[in-house]
């Protein structure tokens, strides 16, 4: 693998850390993806599992042509070659949920291959290769000790989710650091939701990662590598890896090997612990199943499914580059999700502001909207608003802080509230009239000797103490801009 | 009306729309007839209320000047074909007393197109074996001597249809399973191009070879089943061909291009492959098999020698491919959902291993520690892609053979039925009797079994056809037309005869 060596900074204590991902997402069809049932979250049990799901005798998979049409739009989003042909195989294991005795998925030759995503890290810019993409059905759920069931040991099955397509998204090991595992896992996430293939709700499962996590002095080989399974919140999967990282490198400080393990990771107390190790390996005994022929996809459907799809987020930012002279790391911000962009653009658009709106939008707008848990989807300011109280900055109108106040009033108020009306409201207009202004500033000057004398003897200092008197003597409504210019017109 | 029983589909659905007869009127009979041979071993189950309900219901379709061609005839399913309303155990312990909420598209459509079910016929374990004595259920005597086997796996179709205790049955053939009974039994059977029947609603043994198929006295018989049985089910089976439904009956009647009275086949390319016709093949086989291409001769066809070159492959080929996929296949039965469960267990693990060691027989047990093994990591390469490669090189030798010739004949099996037990102890000796049928079945082409004579005991013998693919009129035809010239399919077993 040709990664450029790492940068002294981002070593553990002399380590360098490799992540590799696997994220299976699930994909937002109405019916399950060799089924018709329904794909539903939180239903009585087995309430959506007709005989394909149970797998009774005679029960035959066909497959859901959306499930194909999303891993094609997933394709298409990371630059991956769209397989011609694509083969479905059997996973062989004895599970209580799993009711064929086998999972249908996609080993030798999957779907979507190749392909990358691409992402800032604070300001600079991260690829992250991936593998493949692979279309599988999940997995029922096993319910045991429920009270309902009486408890005594027993476990229920409840198969609502037996069939459900995913879609497992494989990465190369490209990530150096636990920062850099999640800005990818919230960058697909973002291409995921973006596209309309899932609808990304991690606690109930919808998106959920596997990190490989290894660690290895600069140079050497890779390391034995630990999966941790299962991370479904962005926080945890911060800390899981963290957490695997200072213990794995403790081990290897201590003298000890890593084992090939899989692991879970318990939020209560913050660790990971070991599942299996490779010894319990299964042979899953995968051949082709002979119930699906191949999947075939011919270029004529991959062209149709692209003509349907909306404009993805890289393509976007590019756009916002070109059309409105963002700075990259802008545009890529802004295209975090569709409401956001539409929200830039439609601000920009009717300021005629492009920059101050990207600024406001990423400033003050995402900065409430983070302390509020809010959706750039239920915005309590329009973007018409925000437009136009960009307007009467750019116009002279109110200052920067006099629109904050205004922002916060937005904020606060109706969905209709008038800009203008605020700021006549709490008087927070500009002073337009220079006549008045420059009274002020003669005022001010005929008051301050002292700092007059400090300003001609060279001290910048001084100066703006003036400036200051200027603001407050207008009561803050004076520009400090026509106030500065005036100042340094008189004192010559 | 002493001889209904022997009148066969279309002569009952001619008795039967000419008024002659009601449909419960034959229902009852026949269904007389069943319980009277119970010790014939071929049904499972009979329906006798279910049956009578749906002649009573024929009878009234049938006064009302309802057309359906099926309409009032009755038959039997095979057991692995699922149904509503009456068990399915595909001859195992593991689905002892098993209801499906469904009917297999093949079942529902025979339904559909007027035909009564009778009740479900014996077979070999989940359709795997060679003499019908896999069933958990018991063996099926072959009504020719007693003492002997059926043939496997539709036994229990096979003697039904030749001890006339039903017209027609369904049958499903994986690796010959129509094709060998029916001629161990002396009754005409049709395995269709793979694909052309919906394989859902059957009880799976090798995804990708098992079909289902029609079982009856005469050709034209299989024709007017097969008519109703087969055509496109996308929307339940992927790998169903999506070729429209057509009427073979009507396809067998429309004369060959160039065909005279005498000369009904003129112009028939009949492929001989010197591979079927070999030492392995016991001198009355042979025999029997040889004048009855004789008789296509005379009927017009010309007989070509072809070569197969990989039929001794074809054994290892399917005995790594078909247990391979069974093993997956009969993962299901795990004692979770459905079927048996071990009555007292400790954990998990020690539910599968007794639930699935008392539920299964032992020829299932051995197929699928056979296909578990040749799918193993280190293994999969040597046994499994190995064997689909020959797959594709056995299909590719049938397309080189057609390029010479229309229709290809030869025997079915290498003997007429052996004895009950005979073979019992012998996996290997079984597997081997399949070796004329499996190469076709592996390619995924349509063959038949026409009774062709009689051999060693007095013992049926049965001439193979097989088609290229979705050439089952053509089939179809050259039999019914080899059956206007010979009567061998009207013979009826002593014992039964009256």
């Amino acid at each position: 693998m040709n990664t450029p060596a790492p940068s002294a900074s981002l070593l553990v204590h002399g380590y360098e850390v490799v992540i590799g991902f696997e994220t299976h997402a699930q994909l937002s069809t109405a019916s399950k993806i060799f089924s018709r049932s329904a794909v539903a979250f939180g239903a009585q049990p087995n309430l959506h599992a007709s005989p394909v799901d149970l797998a009774l005798p005679g029960a035959l998979p066909v497959m859901n042509v959306g499930a194909v049409e999303r891993a094609i739009q997933l394709g298409l989003a990371v630059n991956a070659h769209i397989a011609e042909k694509s083969v479905f195989a059997r996973k062989n294991y004895f599970y209580p949920d799993l009711p064929k005795g086998y999972q249908i998925s996609q080993f030798e030759i999957p779907v979507v291959q190749g392909g990358e995503v691409t992402f800032f890290l604070g300001e600079e810019k991260k690829t992250v290769r991936l593998v493949r993409a692979h279309l599988e059905e999940d997995a029922g759920k096993s319910l045991h000790e429920d009270a309902a069931l009486g408890g005594g040991g027993q476990s229920g099955i409840d198969l609502n989710r037996a069939g459900t397509p995913l879609l497992e998204i494989v990465t190369e090991p490209d990530m150096r650091s636990t920062a850099e595992a999640v800005a990818y896992a919230k960058e697909l996430h973002k291409i995921v939701t973006w596209i309309g293939i899932c609808d990304g709700n991690m606690q109930e499962g919808s998106f959920r990662c596997d990190a490989n996590v290894s660690v290895r002095k600069p140079g050497a080989p890779l390391g034995t590598r630990r999966e941790i399974k299962n991370l479904n919140s962005f926080k945890f999967m911060q800390q899981a890896i963290d957490f695997e990282i200072r213990w794995q490198i403790e081990q290897i400080e201590d003298g000890h090997d890593i084992q090939q393990a899989t692991v879970l990771f318990d939020p209560d107390t913050g660790e990971t612990r070991s599942m299996r190790t490779k010894e319990d390996a299964a042979d899953y005994r995968y051949f082709p199943d002979p119930d699906l022929p191949p999947l075939a996809i011919d270029r004529a459907w991959v062209e149709r499914v692209r003509a349907d799809m909306a404009e993805l987020p890289r393509v976007m930012a590019q756009r916002f580059v070109q059309d409105y002279g963002l700075p990259e790391y802008d545009a890529t911000t802004l295209t975090q999700s569709q409401a956001m962009a539409a929200y830039f653009e439609a601000t920009a658009k009717a300021s005629g502001q492009a920059k101050l709106a990207s600024n406001w939008i990423m400033g003050e707008v995402a900065r409430r909207l983070n302390t509020s848990d809010g959706h750039f989807a239920d915005l309590p300011v329009t973007s018409e608003q925000l437009a136009m109280l960009i307007t009467r900055i750019v116009d002279n109108t109110i200052s920067n802080n006099a629109a904050k106040q205004v922002f916060d009033a937005l904020w606060q108020g109706d969905v209709d509230a008038d800009v203008d009306a605020i700021i006549e409201a709490k008087g927070l207009k500009q002073m337009s009239d220079s006549g008045a202004l420059e009274a002020i500033v003669d005022e001010v000057l005929a008051a301050n000797a002292d700092n007059i004398a400090q300003y001609r003897a060279g001290k910048d200092k001084a100066f703006n103490a003036l400036v200051g008197q200027v603001m407050k003597a207008s009561k803050g409504k004076a520009n400090p801009a026509q106030a500065n210019a005036l100042l340094k017109a008189k004192l010559g | 009306m002493s001889d209904m029983h022997d009148w066969g589909v279309s002569e009952t659905a001619r008795q039967l729309r000419s008024k002659a007869v009601s449909s419960v009127e034959v229902t009852t009979a026949l269904l007389a007839r069943a319980q009277a041979n119970e010790a014939l071993g071929s049904f499972l189950h009979l329906d006798v209320e279910g049956a009578l309900a749906q002649a009573k219901q024929a009878d009234a379709q049938l006064s009302a000047g309802a057309q359906g061609r099926l309409l009032g005839v009755a038959l039997a399913h095979k057991d692995v074909f699922v149904t509503t309303g009456m068990p399915t155990t595909a001859g195992s312990q593991m689905l002892a007393g098993y209801q499906s909420p469904f009917n297999a598209t093949v079942v529902q459509r025979l339904a559909d197109a007027g035909a009564i079910s009778l009740g479900k016929l014996n077979c070999d374990e989940f359709a795997m074996g060679s003499g019908n004595e896999n069933s958990a259920y018991g063996p099926v005597r072959n009504p020719w001597d007693t003492t002997r086997v059926p043939g496997g796996s539709s036994g229990g179709s096979a003697a039904a249809v030749a001890a006339r205790l039903i017209p027609a049955a369904t049958g499903t053939d994986t690796g010959g399973s129509i094709r060998q009974p029916a001629s161990f039994c002396g009754i005409t059977g049709i395995k269709p191009t793979y694909g052309l029947c919906s394989r859902y609603g059957m009880v799976a043994f090798a995804s990708s070879l098992d079909q289902a198929g029609a079982m009856a006295r005469t050709a034209e018989d299989c024709a007017w089943l097969l008519s109703a049985m087969a055509g496109p089910d996308i929307d339940r089976d992927a790998t169903s061909l999506d070729v429209p439904a057509r009427d073979y009956a009507a396809a067998i009647a429309v004369p060959r291009a160039g065909a005279t009275a005498d000369k009904p086949l003129h112009g028939l390319r009949v492929g001989l492959p010197k591979e079927f016709f070999g030492e392995g093949v016991s001198p009355d086989v042979q025999t029997a098999v040889q004048s009855a291409l004789q008789q296509l001769t005379a009927l017009g066809a010309v007989l070509v020698d072809i070569t197969l070159p990989r039929t001794e492959l074809s054994i290892p080929v399917y005995y790594i491919i078909a247990p391979a996929e069974a093993s997956s296949n009969l993962s299901r039965f795990d004692g979770v959902r459905y079927g048996h469960r071990a009555a007292e267990y400790g954990d998990l693990i020690d539910m599968y291993q007794k639930t699935r060691s008392e539920g299964f027989g032992d020829e299932v047990k051995r197929r699928i520690l056979m296909g578990a093994y040749v799918l193993s990591h280190g293994y999969y390469d040597a046994y499994y892609l190995k064997a689909q490669k020959i797959r594709r090189l056995i299909a590719n030798d049938f397309q080189s053979a057609f390029q010479s010739c229309d229709v290809i004949a030869g025997p079915v099996a290498p003997t007429v039925a052996w004895r009950l037990g005979e073979k019992a102890n012998d996996p290997v000796a079984n597997y081997l009797a399949d070796i004329f049928t499996l190469s076709s079945s592996l390619a995924g082409l349509p063959g038949m079994s026409v009774p062709a004579g009689f051999g060693e005991g007095g013992m049926p013998v049965g001439l193979q056809l097989v088609g290229n693919y979705l050439k089952e009129d053509e089939l179809l035809q050259t039999a019914h037309q080899f059956q206007q010239m010979t009567s061998w399919h009207d013979a009826m077993p002593k014992e039964f005869s009256v």
